[in-house]
């Protein structure tokens, strides 16, 4: 094995076996699940218990308006209000209390004040009673006005004016085949990839900062280069770290899949994307063909994205971005000699990756701007804004462009990093200016 | 020669290494030692000039053949010992299974196996010098560079590696080794180097060297007080029934003539000229220079 593959092969191996890399890397992913599972699981939690509600209806004509459910029960008395406070804060028929969960008290006609209405409970009564209740009485209400306008068939003529329109929008292709895309969708799928490349870009920079920092600082790195050349010791590190993060990331999208994919099977195909809504709009029941309609119609937005254009080019903006801030912060490292020093110098370095940051959330909201395009060409930004771009179907010149960009840049900034490498590494207990590294770089 | 910007490191320095013996490379702090020593390990590169290697002109590849033991040294604290030895000694070219055996035969001769799992940082400083030296040495290589060897060492184990270093010699490895610890200089070293302020100013074999810088002064033990015509009498004491008296020449008398001057007044039990201690010397070169 070439001497660089040693290198690579300790930087991988001491990362991976690390036990908060191990941890970090496998419960990732059980806590995404989690959030995606959780709240899909807490929507099919229903309260099983049946619930009694008394009505106290001085109208008497809601009998047949209140329907009993699986979940309530509506159980009509004639007994006043006041008389059954009395009758619930008497101890002696207490044990009444339990089956009882609210008294439901109508004073007047809804039609004329739809203010009439009280739910008296001993314990706060939930949203989805209230809501159910109101539903009901919402509807008979209307009726009832509507009944009163005297118009023949009107019933039928409003539910037939009601529309509910839903755009579908379809990209044409240059051989113009339709494609089914959306843009909610690009919007998401840009900024999460946005999103990972500069999380990966930050965390994975500065472990090779700290990682030739502590060579640095624990003096093994003259040991070392006596046997291998410096620039070979700073691309083993590079490459080795870079490796661990492709490792880290394939193992969270392996898992996060099949966490996924369990809990999706175990809860059945009861919930779906439709349970969220159905979440929100308590009470409003979602018919079946619905929800099958909305499943369809998120599996056919996400055919519509090339995914394996969106990874391939999400690896390679990675890897290239990578490579130019490792480099970077590589040569950081090697010029400084304690932690606190690194904060100075790599100010200039995070700065732009943050820049990026916002660069590309602006850029998924308006993906052709002269700002987004701009941003995508320029390597220390191209990375994150480019990637925000991607699912907006930027021309492939344009990303040719910027690929080609970053990759020149790479390359000449790791070879100025070695440079600096080179020299910073074996300079102790000196204070370094900005001056002092300009010097390193023009060493022969 | 080495030049940095500001000034220069290194001018005019040659020195020739005799195979198969110790060279002390000396000097004060910031002399230039460990700018030679690294041009030696091709970490950087002279301006000019050039390092020779069994008199073919160094190349990368020899570094493999050299072993450097580096003043400033240490190791990864969080790897454990022995993988961290696996894997210096694979960077000098050795395979896995080489290194793990020539690592079996020290670790069991310096009586540490117990410490192959263990984490450096778990390791005393001069604990981990020793694991240090073994890496340094375990290639077998033809050319050793020792920079303050026994530095955080304990009498016991400097002892130890003295007489591993005296080991490798006899074994034909050519030694340099470079202090500010002028005893073992005395003890180890035939050949030396003095650089001070980037020039040599002192070169040569240690006797030798010790020899010319003699100062014409004599140490007697005798019976009874002496006095001599053609020499000072620096001191004189008496201790335990005898007579301890240091003298300087005062002209070109051999030291036979002094002799018999005294054994003519006493009885002598002992008799030897003062050399003076490379200590001495090194002081005395580098004030004067």
């Amino acid at each position: 094995m070439s001497k660089i593959g040693i290198i690579i092969q300790r930087e991988y191996v001491s990362r991976v076996m690390k036990k908060s890399f191990l941890l970090l890397t496998f419960l990732t992913p059980i806590f995404m699940a989690a959030m995606i599972i959780l709240p899909m699981w807490i929507t099919t939690l229903k309260d099983e218990t049946v619930k009694n509600i008394v009505v106290v209806d001085n109208t008497r004509s809601l009998r047949d308006v209140l329907k009993s459910s699986e979940q309530y029960t509506f159980v009509f008395t004639d007994t006043s209000i006041d008389d059954i406070r009395k009758e619930r804060s008497d101890k002696t028929t207490s044990n009444k209390k339990n089956e009882l969960s609210a008294v439901l008290y109508i004073s007047e006609d809804l039609v004329e004040n739809p203010n009439a209405v009280t739910i008296y409970s001993e314990k706060q009564i939930n949203v989805e009673l209230k809501s159910y209740i109101a539903n009901q009485l919402n509807n008979y209400v209307r009726d009832k006005k509507l009944e009163a306008l005297n118009i023949q068939d009107l019933k039928e003529k409003i539910e037939q004016s009601k529309s509910n329109i839903k755009i579908t929008t379809i990209k044409w292709d240059s051989s113009g085949k339709e494609k089914e895309g959306s843009a909610e969708m690009a919007l998401i799928i840009g900024m999460v990839s946005a999103f990972l490349i500069y999380i990966f870009i930050m965390s994975y920079g500065s472990q090779v900062m700290s990682g030739v920092l502590q060579e640095k600082t624990s003096r093994i790195v003259e040991v070392i280069i006596s046997s291998v050349k410096p620039f070979e010791l700073m691309m083993g590190k590079i490459i080795g770290i870079a490796l661990v993060g492709l490792t880290q990331f394939t193992i969270w999208i392996v898992f996060t899949l099949i966490l996924t994919g369990i809990g999706t099977a175990i809860f059945g195909p009861g919930f779906n994307t439709s349970s969220m809504s159905e979440a929100v709009q308590m009470g409003q029941t979602v018919s079946e063909g619905d929800s099958a309609e909305m499943i369809s119609k998120v599996m056919t937005m996400l055919s519509g994205f090339d995914f394996v254009k969106v990874s391939v080019l999400f690896l390679l903006y990675f890897l290239g971005g990578y490579l130019l801030y490792a480099s970077l912060f590589a040569a950081i490292g090697s010029a400084v000699d304690n932690e606190t020093d690194t904060q100075q110098f790599s100010m200039p370095i995070t700065l732009p990756i943050i820049f990026a940051l916002f660069i590309g959330i602006y850029a998924s909201q308006s993906p052709d701007s002269a700002l987004a395009f701009w941003g995508s060409m320029i390597p220390f930004t191209s990375p994150v804004v480019m990637m925000a771009r991607v699912p907006y179907d930027v021309p492939m010149w344009q990303i040719l462009l910027s690929l080609a960009v970053l990759v020149g840049s790479f390359i000449a900034s790791t070879w100025l990093a070695g440079k600096i490498y080179r020299t910073g590494i074996l300079m102790y207990g000196k204070k370094v200016s900005w001056k002092e590294l300009w010097k390193w770089l023009r060493v022969k | 020669m080495k030049q940095y910007a500001g000034h220069r490191a290194l001018d005019g320095v040659s020195l020739e290494i005799p195979k198969g013996t110790v060279y002390g490379l000396l000097g004060p702090n910031g002399a230039g030692k460990t700018t030679l020593i690294r041009i030696i390990n091709c970490i950087t590169a002279p301006d000019s000039g050039e390092v020779l290697l069994n008199g073919k002109k160094l190349q990368l590849e020899d570094v493999r053949n050299i072993g450097y033991l580096p003043e400033e040294r240490g190791l990864y604290k969080k790897m454990k010992v022995g993988e961290q030895a696996v894997y210096l000694a694979r960077l000098k070219g050795m395979s896995k299974a080489d290194a793990l055996k020539s690592l079996k035969y020290w670790f069991e001769k310096f009586e540490i196996q117990d410490w192959w799992g263990k984490k450096v940082e778990e390791l005393s400083k001069g604990m981990a010098q020793k694991v240090q030296f073994i890496t340094t040495i375990l290639h077998e290589p033809e050319l050793l560079i020792f920079d303050e060897p026994f530095s955080g060492f304990d009498p016991v184990n400097a002892d130890l590696l003295k007489r591993e270093i005296l080991a490798l010699r006899d074994q034909g490895t050519t030694i340099i080794f470079s202090t500010h610890n002028m005893e073992s200089v005395e003890e180890l070293c035939e050949n030396i180097s003095l650089v001070h302020k980037s020039k040599v100013v002192l070169q040569g074999n240690v006797a030798e060297i010790r020899a010319s810088h003699a100062s014409d002064s004599l140490f007697v033990k005798t019976a009874d007080a002496v006095t001599l015509e053609n020499c000072d009498i620096i001191s004189q004491i008496q201790k335990n029934g005898a007579f301890e008296t240091t003298l300087k020449k005062r002209n070109e008398k051999s030291n036979n003539e002094i002799l018999q001057e005294i054994i003519a007044q006493t009885q002598v039990y002992s008799f030897e000229e003062l050399l003076p201690t490379m200590n001495d010397i090194f002081i005395r070169t580098v004030t004067k220079a």
